[in-house]
């Protein structure tokens, strides 16, 4: 995993089949970034459709999350409509898991993302991040941890 | 960690201050807890008073449509005490959690149905399943059923034999 409180690489991925978000988009707002193995299988489908159920509270605390996979923006499609997806999807599929690669998070032997989470700041830092076991979902309650960490020393500060 | 702790808040069976608390998060549409539901009643008759039951709402609701308004419907149930009875009725009927089908139930639980009506519609109630939902999430609830005995995350297999017997393994221990 990369460094706690070191700027998160920039990178560029289809999130629909004509449109690419760069992480640079968000700044201004905390980013959870979600890699996971793959698209459809049991875990990650729970994984991702319990954070679809939990973005209200991501959103509370100005956040947007981003899942990331290897599978293609048409897998992503798919995927999304089946489990009512209501949030964004990005293709780490060609050059095949060079962002999962960047972030330190790519199995090389099984060709997929691992399981990891990175909460990113409004300003692109990476202030909390945590590789779960390939087969457990990691639930949400360390990320509204770490979003709820942030907000209040956000407050400090300023 | 459970967050908050079991209080009077929550509805729960068995001894009140019994030597293993398990609480479950569930789904009323979701088909794991319709079959961890049989399972959980023989696990209740064997512990007898040694176990306490509490069941918190944890519908996810895009992949289970019907999960929120069953909720609040054993909410609703809940102010005419029939909580356990609406809990049961929701979990046999899984197939049928529509408007109707939950009225049915309600019917034959014998409910005030203006009543159960009204309550059904009711901020507050919705909210108190929300309230729930949240405190799963931040408890760590990673799906359903979402399991906690004495406070702690219970991630393991809750097949019958294997359940009950580290349940009872927890007796020994004491």
């Amino acid at each position: 995993m990369l460094p706690l409180n070191t700027k998160a690489p920039e990178f560029s991925l289809f999130a629909t089949p004509d449109q690419k978000v760069s992480l640079s988009e968000l700044i201004g707002k905390k980013v959870i970034l979600a890699f996971y193995p793959a698209d459809f299988s049991v875990v990650c489908s729970d994984q991702m459709s319990l954070y679809n159920a939990t973005l209200k509270f991501f959103h509370k605390y100005n956040a947007e999350l981003i899942g990331i996979s290897v599978d293609s923006k048409w897998c992503h499609m798919a995927f999304a409509q089946d489990r009512k997806l209501h949030f964004t999807l990005l293709a780490d599929f060609q050059p095949k898991g060079e962002v999962s690669r960047l972030y330190d998070v790519y199995d090389e032997v099984e060709g997929e993302s691992k399981r990891a989470l990175y909460v990113l700041d409004e300003e692109g830092i990476i202030r909390w991040s945590y590789l779960s076991p390939v087969g457990i979902n990691p639930g949400a309650d360390g990320i509204l941890e770490a979003l709820e960490a942030l907000s209040k020393n956000k407050k400090v500060v300023h | 960690m459970l967050k908050p702790a079991v209080s009077d808040k929550d509805h729960f069976q068995g001894a009140k201050s019994a030597t293993i608390v398990l609480v479950e998060y569930g789904d009323y549409q979701c088909p794991h807890c319709g079959r961890a539901y049989p399972i959980l009643k023989k696990i209740q008759k064997q512990l007898g008073d040694e176990l306490k039951f509490v069941f918190r709402n944890f519908p996810i609701e895009e992949s289970h449509p019907d999960a929120v308004q069953a909720a609040i419907a054993s909410e609703a149930a809940a102010l005419q005490n029939k909580y356990w009875e609406m809990h049961d009725a929701l979990f046999e009927h899984q197939n049928d959690l529509s408007e109707n089908g939950i009225l049915s139930l309600a019917k034959n639980l014998k409910l005030d149905l203006k009543k159960f009506s009204a309550d059904w519609q009711s901020e507050e109630l919705s909210q108190k399943v929300e309230d729930d939902f949240e405190s799963g999430v931040r408890s760590g609830v990673n799906g359903t059923p979402g399991f906690f005995i004495n406070g702690q995350a219970y991630y393991d297999n809750w097949e019958y034999e294997y359940f009950l017997n580290y349940l009872k393994g927890l007796l020994q221990v004491r």
